[in-house]
């Protein structure tokens, strides 16, 4: 079987900016995520409370070009106030059109 | 008679509840309930809360709400701004965390409003049928106001879509605006069959849901150092402010001495459900670590304690006088 190189971004954030996340996830070429629900503790321990929801963890696996602009987004819009944190790691996949 | 009503408040269920999930943090416990067990119970209040509303509201004429229902809008515009205003004589805070903070207290706490019902209710008044509209209606405004406040500090205006569709799509308006309709139409020989349910078992489930209550609120407590002793201040003597502009609006707008307490129970709580949610989408740059110590740290167990009997004795004294 031939496997593909894509790039795995993963999010966690807070479950209050889930939809807008997605919004842009969409909306700058990623064709699929998968949401789950998360907790723990960052730098900066301050977030909207564990009342409503607590973190979300937002996975996608993307190209190269797409991850650019995912990157540039998070940066400008959610890094500066926002509990957000994303890594990238490396991953194969079969089928690659599906990514 | 405002001791009995304190010490008849302290010694309920639901506000033991409230103090055992306090010590449960206090004593480093791992107690929660289940996120699952939690939402659970939370559609349960606003359903039941909206359903009971809505039958009462059945039984109402138009002409005996409307007063009241003016009064509670103006009380959800002056509020928010009342609170900044203050805000700005206690504490250091910038115009955007004094927005966002105007807007929790503009807004209402649904479980405050809840343990209220049942204080007055116990202690023999009738409540006009009409409260819970009066709720609804009085989660909005308030947040509105208290994020154009903010947005003036800024010097940009707020993403207001996102902000106000999180209110109206959350799940404190659609259950409670579904309930109040569901209720309405099925009128009072429709809630008999659902009754036990929904009626019975209502304090029952108010307590188990005021111990989790508890255990949030409990976190909340070291915030509290950090927050400055004008936030405290604030936290605790703006209830009292804003508690007794309601019950004088409500005996004002020929609401009954429950019915004005409910008033007045309404505009001293401050909301940590629908306006954490709005504020954080239109407004990151405040701090939820400021408003919702407040609003969830120190104004409703404050109110929870003493604030709800408080107002009840204000608006008996009041009706002594006979408004």
């Amino acid at each position: 079987m031939i496997l593909k190189q894509r790039k795995l971004l993963t999010i966690v954030s807070e479950v209050a900016i889930e939809h807008r996340i997605l919004k842009d996830l969409e909306r700058l070429g990623a064709k699929g995520y998968t949401v789950s629900a998360a907790h723990g503790k960052g730098p900066r321990d301050q977030r909207t409370g564990d009342l409503e929801g607590g973190n979300i963890r937002i996975e996608t696996v993307v190209n190269n070009e797409v991850l650019e602009k995912i990157l540039e987004t998070l940066t400008q819009n959610y890094f500066p106030h926002y509990a957000c944190t994303t890594w990238v790691s490396q991953v194969e996949v079969v089928r690659d059109e599906r990514y | 008679m405002a001791l009995e009503l304190a010490i008849q408040n302290l010694v309920s269920p639901p506000v033991l509840a409230f103090a055992l999930g306090l010590l449960a943090v206090l004593l480093k416990s791992d107690l929660r309930l289940p996120e699952a067990v939690y939402q659970g119970l939370s559609i349960y209040l606003l359903l039941g809360i909206g359903i009971k509303g809505g039958v009462a509201l059945s039984e109402s004429s138009m002409a005996e709400i409307t007063l009241p229902l003016i009064g509670t809008l103006v009380i959800g515009l002056v509020i928010p701004v009342i609170a900044y205003l203050l805000l700005g004589g206690l504490t250091k805070l910038d115009g955007i965390n004094k927005g966002a903070i105007a807007a929790h207290y503009g807004s209402t706490s649904l479980v405050t409003f809840t343990a209220a019902l049942v204080l007055v209710e116990s202690s023999g008044y009738t409540i006009e049928g009409y409260v819970t509209t009066l709720l609804a209606v009085l989660e909005i405004p308030g947040i509105v106001v208290g994020l154009m406040l903010a947005s003036r500090a800024l010097g940009r205006s707020v993403n207001w879509g996102e902000a106000i569709r999180e209110v109206l799509t959350g799940k404190s308006i659609l259950l409670l605006a579904g309930g109040l309709l569901l209720g309405y139409l099925t009128g009072s020989a429709g809630y008999e069959r659902i009754e036990p349910f929904f009626g019975g078992l209502f304090t029952g489930v108010l307590t188990l849901f005021l111990l989790e209550m508890g255990i949030v609120a409990g976190r909340r407590l070291p915030d509290i150092k950090k927050a400055g002793i004008g936030l405290v201040v604030f936290g605790l003597g703006f209830p009292l402010i804003s508690g007794t502009l309601g019950v004088f609006v409500g005996h004002l707008t020929g609401m009954s001495v429950g019915g004005a307490a409910i008033l007045g129970v309404l505009s001293a709580s401050a909301s940590y459900i629908a306006a954490p949610a709005a504020v954080r989408l239109a407004l990151p740059e405040a701090s939820p670590g400021i408003y919702l110590t407040a609003s969830l740290g120190i104004t409703f167990p404050f109110n929870l304690i003493f604030g709800i009997p408080l107002l009840l004795a204000l608006s008996e004294v009041i009706g002594g006088f006979g408004f």
